[in-house]
């Protein structure tokens, strides 16, 4: 795609409709939706720039297509369109799963309606393992090695899920280590490449 | 102004400043997404209060995944299920603020630092205590399907489904529905 192909949001409003409509695309995915909208479709931003912001977005604490919307927002309208875009990602499925929610705490007697939110529960507790499954091959290629990543893993999974051990504990000692061992291990690197 | 629908329920507003604090901690400790730090919510809104019971919990989870737009809406039911709709405004702004500003402050200055090796130690050192935090939630989340047979099945399904498949997870929700309101779940 040439760079001058590419095109840019005229106004917080268009911002906010466009994020509104990919948002209500995404079922358990919002991203790939947002690269097919954004990229493809609207050519709101190149390939290699929704790589970008999504690495930083990655990185930064907060769901990765708020971040990816704050950011976006940013660079073409500042905070107001940060807020533009967020809002537009926000609003609409709010509405709708408080709608949801409310017709299930009406009918949340009916056996039916209890044993579907249980099966669903279940579901819900396969994909974020799957997530954690698909995300785990990753490490793989993680300089700090296989054997350090996993020990990291282990831990933290059965400090939190386990031992049920609050998050902001586990977080600052086990991710200062972490980030310790990756500073170590990545400084050596640069000093000498081999 | 503590009774009605737009009141505290039954919470103090002392108690929703607290709730208010601890999701804005939770912020920023997410790395990967608010889901990440579920299991650390289940256990102060569950656990350490008893505003709502392990089933509440779960179904937020459910319907916010089952509806469309992004996972981290379960945070705006969590709130809605604590105290209604100022539960809701405590549980969003404590998750949102603090994470977006610390975003927008650090994506403006780090635009052209991608490279360095602060940024690069960050989501090397980070990348496993994501996929840890993951781990415990799904775990966390599996525990009410303990001892239902259909649920239990469920889980592992789901897993294969995802990996092996290109479908929307989507159907795996609709099996679980359908699943569950056949009674084995």
């Amino acid at each position: 795609m040439k760079p001058d192909a590419l095109q840019a949001p005229h106004s917080t409003g268009e911002l906010f409709g466009a994020f509104t409509r990919l948002a209500l695309q995404g079922f358990g995915g919002v991203l790939a939706v947002a690269q097919r909208e954004l990229v493809e479709r609207l050519r709101w931003m190149s390939q290699e720039e929704f790589v970008e912001l999504l690495s930083i977005s990655q990185v930064m604490p907060g769901p990765n297509i708020i971040n990816l919307a704050l950011i976006f927002g940013d660079r073409h309208f500042g905070w107001r369109g940060s807020l533009a875009a967020v809002a537009g990602l926000l609003a609409v499925p709010l509405a709708i799963v408080l709608v949801l929610a409310a017709l299930y705490a009406h009918y949340s007697a009916v056996p039916q309606v209890a044993g579907a939110l249980r099966g669903m529960g279940a579901v819900a507790a396969g994909l974020v393992l799957s997530t954690a499954f698909r995300l785990a091959g990753t490490l793989r290629r993680n300089a700090m090695g296989l054997g350090v990543c996993s020990a990291i893993v282990a831990a933290t999974a059965l400090a939190i899920g386990w031992l049920r051990w609050p998050l902001v504990w586990v977080v600052l000692g086990l991710g200062a280590l972490g980030y310790a061992l990756a500073w170590r291990v990545l400084s050596t690197q640069q000093a000498q490449p081999r | 102004m503590s009774d009605g629908f737009f009141g505290t329920h039954g919470l103090g507003w002392l108690d929703l400043m607290q709730l208010t604090g601890h999701f804005a901690l939770l912020s920023l400790l997410a790395v990967g997404g608010a889901i990440t730090s579920a299991s650390d919510m289940q256990r102060y809104l569950v656990g350490e209060r008893g505003w709502i019971d392990a089933l509440q919990f779960n179904a937020s989870v459910a319907i916010a995944q089952a509806a469309p737009g992004p996972n981290i809406l379960f945070v705006a039911l969590l709130g809605w299920s604590v105290a209604g709709p100022l539960g809701l405004l405590a549980t969003m702004a404590g998750i949102m603020v603090p994470s977006s500003v610390l975003t927008l402050v650090v994506s403006r200055y780090g635009r052209t630092r991608q490279d360095t090796l602060p940024v690069r130690a960050f989501s090397v050192g980070l990348a496993p205590l994501t996929i840890g935090l993951l781990l415990a939630t799904g775990w966390v989340l599996a525990q009410p399907s303990r001892g239902h047979w259909g649920a239990m099945l469920l889980v592992p399904v789901t897993i294969v489904f995802m990996l092996r498949t290109a479908r929307s997870p989507l159907w795996m929700i609709a099996l679980g529905a359908v699943v569950g309101a056949l009674g084995y779940a």
